[in-house]
């Protein structure tokens, strides 16, 4: 109960601290810029087209899912910052301004309070995805009547990474104060970001090393592995076979396993367990 | 009778720093104690151990008659604490109804029971602005109201006039009063002393983190008094030999000023005077403000 109380509040928290209408409409500029930019480069490259029909359909087919995967790439780091960005500061916040104190001396758990933020946090960022990357689809799909393919494990994936940047902002939070724990998740984003380019070099040289170090920073933080897997879900089966999707900028050559996903389920779980549990013996 | 609170040797130490040294103390339950000490002395660390906010380091407590942590008796606290901040972008209403609900009570309850503590406070014109437009003794207001919602068997305020115009000041009292008139435990924290002396049954005076005297507040201002003698011929050893009634004798020219615990000493100080040959002109007794008191038993080296 005390935990859709707390995260009741934190969704309150977000509406009336006008997070939500900010993240809204930068949201909403995005989309205009994406869906312009999608309208010219659809206009540039298809008139350069062969007239063979069957061509045709597969070159527009495949612009549309690497415009489509480039505008999911950009929710999704939209959606990584925007849960790094409310959680950072939501307990080191209500610990430093001592908001928290009349609240933990409630008959209620400490944990409840930590798992009703994670509650509320996981609801915004759901309805934060729902928009946007129903909006980026949306493009597409008005424009040319595309859809990518499998987009519920797709978004479900973005969404696994989402939750994931989310918990270990909030595990940092719990025992940092606000700026350490940007310093610490701008850090875990930094490793996975540069890991992950690394491993599709290593991939596309087939340098053993390079490969090595993109396994060994997705273990550190199996984000980007993530997002990596999600664009490969979505990438046409026939761009599967030959083993590439289009991530974003870069194209995914070497595709994470569900052994990394099972990994990063398991991360998060344990991101939020110590979260948990620090805030629980924390002197306030 | 259980005690409302009982804590045995509760320490608590920050790395090096001993906050609170080993707090030994009992309060019965429906009276008002005062927690007194200087700045830094720990008795805000004191409230948080008692309240979960800070796992003491050593030492035990029993708040209403259960071990620390138990929350079924955490439902029935109420809890101002020092520098109340909050969630300032909910309005008062939404504030008092968030806190109301963590404390599980029901919304029907919950809604009376806010109407009643806003009327009480004086807040009912306000009670849909956002806190962050409150001035800072509103805001104490509305942390009080918060600490009452759920009609506390035992009530924590710490320093709760800080903040507080004439009015507010006077309110606070006429709702301590009220509380202990209903039975309920209040531990109070405070620095404004004259309140203290109203308010209180007893009194603690705590430095380093440990007591250093408990007594009925009533029997330590009616009892203390000081004492001015004007004489002639007091020689040293005339005003050493008067250490007998008192540790604090001070002694300025033809007066000496001394301080005992019963005013029953002074024949005692006169015939002891006299005996010595002293020529006696004045032996002035006068009552001590806490305030004396409360420099008197923790000292002026302000204890940091
Ligand atoms: N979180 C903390 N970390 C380290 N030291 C602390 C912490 N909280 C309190 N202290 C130290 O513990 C001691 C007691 O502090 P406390 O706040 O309990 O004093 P207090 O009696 O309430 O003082 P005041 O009258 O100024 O409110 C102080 O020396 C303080 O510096
Ligand atoms: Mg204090």
């Amino acid at each position: 109960m005390a935990t859709f109380i707390i995260a009741r509040l934190t969704f309150l928290e977000a509406i009336r601290r006008r997070i939500l209408l900010s993240a809204f409409l930068l949201g909403v500029a995005f989309l205009i810029l994406y869906t312009w930019g999608f309208y010219l480069m659809r206009q540039e490259a298809l008139p350069s087209v062969p007239r063979s029909e069957i061509s045709s359909a597969i070159l527009r087919s495949g612009l549309n899912n690497f415009l489509t995967l480039a505008g999911l790439y950009a929710v999704n780091f939209l959606a990584i910052a925007m849960g790094a960005l409310v959680s950072a500061d939501t307990l080191a916040g209500e610990i430093g301004s001592g908001t928290i104190q009349a609240i933990v001396a409630k008959p209620v758990r400490r944990a409840q309070i930590v798992l009703g933020k994670w509650v509320g946090f996981a609801g915004l960022l759901a309805l934060y995805l729902v928009l946007m990357v129903g909006g980026v689809m949306a493009v597409a799909y008005v424009l040319d009547g595309y859809v990518v393919p499998n987009v519920a494990s797709g978004v479900a994936l973005i969404y696994l990474e989402a939750l994931l940047m989310m918990s270990v902002t909030l595990m940092c939070s719990s025992m940092f104060s606000t700026l350490a724990t940007g310093g610490v998740i701008f850090g875990l984003y930094g490793i996975a970001f540069i890991g992950g380019w690394v491993e599709q070099f290593g991939a596309l040289l087939q340098n053993q090393a390079a490969v090595n170090i993109g396994v060994v920073s997705s273990l550190i933080i199996p984000s980007e592995a993530l997002w990596r897997r999600a664009a490969y879900e979505m990438t046409p089966p026939l761009a599967q076979v030959i083993g590439i999707s289009f991530s974003g900028p870069m194209f995914t050559v070497s595709v994470p396993s569900d052994a990394q996903i099972v990994y990063a389920v398991g991360y998060l779980a344990v991101a939020l367990a110590i979260g948990v549990r620090a805030f629980a013996r924390r002197d306030l | 009778m259980t005690h409302a609170i009982e804590t045995i040797n509760l320490r608590k130490e920050f790395d090096e720093n001993v906050a609170v040294r080993g707090l030994t103390l009992q309060v019965t339950q429906g009276e008002v104690f005062g927690f007194l000490g200087p700045n830094g002395a720990g008795k805000t660390t004191s409230i948080k151990m008692l309240l979960g906010l800070v796992a003491p380091t050593a030492g035990s407590a029993m708040l209403l008659g259960a071990p620390l942590g138990d929350r079924a008796v955490r439902a029935r606290i109420g809890f101002l604490p020092e520098h109340f901040r909050f969630h300032d972008w909910l309005s008062a209403r939404e504030f008092l109804d968030l806190h109301g609900r963590l404390y599980a009570m029901s919304a029907s309850r919950l809604r009376s029971r806010i109407n009643e503590l806003l009327d009480l406070v004086g807040l009912t014109p306000f009670r849909d602005k956002q806190l962050r437009t409150f001035s800072k003794g509103m805001l104490q207001r509305v942390g009080l109201a918060q600490a009452l919602l759920n009609d506390p068997a035992l009530v924590f305020l710490d320093e709760p006039t800080s903040g507080l115009d004439p009015v507010g000041r006077r309110l606070v009292r006429d709702i301590i009063r009220d509380l202990r008139a209903r039975g309920t435990t209040i531990f109070l924290n405070s620095h404004l002393l004259s309140e203290v002396e109203i308010t209180c049954d007893r009194v603690a005076f705590i430095k380093h983190g440990e007591v250093l005297r408990v007594s009925e507040l009533k029997s330590l201002v009616n009892g203390a008094t000081s004492v001015t003698i004007r004489a002639d011929s007091l020689t040293p050893p005339i005003i050493a030999g008067l250490q007998q009634w008192s540790r604090d004798v001070r002694a300025d020219g033809a007066q000496v000023t001394l301080t005992v615990s019963d005013e029953t000493a002074l024949p005692a100080i006169n015939r002891y005077l006299v005996a010595q040959n002293v020529a006696v002109y004045a032996l002035t007794p006068q009552h001590l403000s806490l305030e004396d008191l409360f420099i008197q038993i923790v000292g002026t080296d302000g204890g940091l």
